[in-house]
Parts: structure tokens; sequence; C-alpha cells
């Protein structure tokens, strides 16, 4: 199958849509077809889905301690 | 705290119709299990924890004196968490008039493109690199430096893990809108980490220390 060429600009549009499996199959096609040949484009995917990957196991918003028993205390109140 | 009977597996719709009727126990136990996503999305908004459990506090009470508003047409926790950044914003919008000058973000501006910064090659994160404070405080200010509906979307999504859809209905936006700020969102972030992804971080290996001179 013949992959229609894709920019560099259209695959940046894109790749955070292609990192969440969020593209049509025949523009994945392309995207992969590009990442093939483009270093600059693998680059810049490997390095956002490392992105999404940190972001995801790294940070996290703990409530703070007792916030579960204040809230309870709230609701109880009202 | 009177704990309901845990062998009750008593659905949502059920908890609802509980809470509606006036049972705080029942809705206790539907905030309980979407107390951290009304935590965090109330600290994307105002990065400050004991203003985040403020808000996250007044949304709960809103969420019960209005229970009986909510239809079932998506979820408790998807409805919740909207009142919650509702709060948040206004709690933030008030905080703000006492500024000479608005630090509100334009509200165009979703439809340029973003370029990334840079073509930094760091493939692959050591493990490890996780349990580092460094990397830690590094993620910290990236997500600081980004702007407020950029980090919104973030979180909701990479931290959380809501569903663009989910994200959407949250912050009122469309899914387009969604997955645009996403976009730049990530690519922010990877632009925000990768000067400082110069061998600190990378455990002694010596490939990651090539990719950046600073």
């Amino acid at each position: 199958m013949r992959v229609i060429e894709i920019s560099c600009l259209e695959v940046w549009k894109e790749i955070s849509n292609y990192i969440d499996n969020d593209v049509e199959p025949e523009l994945r096609a392309r995207m992969e077809a590009h990442f093939k040949a483009c270093a600059h484009c693998t680059a810049i995917l490997d390095g956002t889905r490392n992105v999404v990957k940190l972001v995801g196991d790294g940070m996290e918003y703990k409530v703070p301690e007792g916030f579960s028993r204040r809230l309870y205390d709230r609701i109880k109140d009202k | 705290m009177e704990a309901l009977n845990p062998t009750l597996e008593t659905r949502e719709s059920e908890l609802v119709q509980k809470a509606g009727a006036g049972c705080r126990e029942a809705f206790y136990q539907l905030v309980q299990s979407c107390e951290r996503v009304l935590f965090a999305s109330a600290m994307a908004i105002l990065k400050n924890e004991a203003d985040a459990e403020e808000a996250a506090q007044e949304a709960v009470l809103k969420a019960f004196t209005n229970i009986g508003r909510f239809r079932g047409d998506c979820k408790f926790s998807t409805w919740i968490t909207q009142i919650c950044i509702n709060e948040a914003r206004l709690k933030i919008r008030k905080a703000r008039k006492h500024l000479y000058q608005s630090i509100d973000e334009p509200e165009n501006g979703d439809d340029g493109d973003y370029f990334p910064r840079d073509f930094a090659d760091w493939r692959e994160i050591p493990s490890e690199a996780l349990q580092r404070k460094e990397l830690r405080e590094a993620l910290q200010r990236a997500m600081a430096s980004l702007p407020d509906k950029y980090r919104e979307v973030l979180i909701l999504r990479d931290i959380q893990h809501l569903s663009i859809e989910e994200t959407a209905q949250v912050l009122g936006i469309a899914k387009g809108n969604v997955k645009t700020r996403l976009l730049r969102a990530r690519l922010q972030m990877r632009d925000a980490l990768a000067p400082g992804f110069d061998g600190n971080w990378s455990s002694g290996r010596l490939d990651y220390v090539k990719v950046r001179a600073w």
C-alpha cells in the first residue's frame, strides 16, 4: 500500500492524539511511515510519550491528611 | 464515623436516590469515591492545598443541596467535578479582583500552532529517576509554568485519567478544545523538561548527557 506523505507540522498537530490512539487508521499509517523516515519527529514522539508517562506516574495530588474526615464533618453538619 | 454496610454493593443510582432523600451517609459514600479528582481539579486551578480543600468542600456542600438536579446523564463524579471546578474558578476570580493587573490568560489562542521548541532526543527515562527529588521538582515546576487552561486539561487527562469526553464535560468546553489544549500541554511539558535533562536524572548513563549541553 502506498502511504501518502505527511509533513512534520501535520505530525506534531496529531502527536497527542496519536499517543492516545485517537487517529484514523489511514492517518496512523501515514504518521508511522513519517516516523520511520524522520528522526526529529520520532524524538518528539518519544519525548512526549515520556512526558505522559512521567506525569501519570510521578505526579499526584494526594489529598491532605484528614481531608476525608473534614469533608464528612461538613456534610454531617449541613 | 458511621460507615454504611460494606456488603451492600449499592449502585451509584441507588446512592444518589438515597442522598436525594437526605441520606448523608449515602452522599458521603458517593463523594468518597471521587475526592481525589475533586481535590486535584481544584489544585489545578488554585495551586494551593488549603484553597483547594476549601473549594472542594464548598462544591460538595453545593452538590448535596442540589443533588435533586443530578439526572444521571453523566457519572456522579463528572457532575460533582464540574461543580468543584466552578467553585475553584469563582475563588480565583475573587482573589484576582484584588490585584491591580489581571493575570488572567487571554482566552483566545487555542487555534494557533504550537511548535516544539527543540528536538532534544530523550527517548527513555529510567524509572528509578522518578524517585529522584530533582525530577519530581522539575515536573512540578514544568506543570506550574503551564498556562492555567493547559494545566487543567493535563491534570484531568494524564493524572486523573478522565476521558476526553469527561474532561470536556467537567471543563464545559468542546472535545476538540480538550485535544488541542492537551497537545499544547504535553508539548510544553516536554520542552520545559528537556533542558533539565542533562544527565542529572539519568543515573549516570552517558547517552543522556550527550543530548543537551546544559
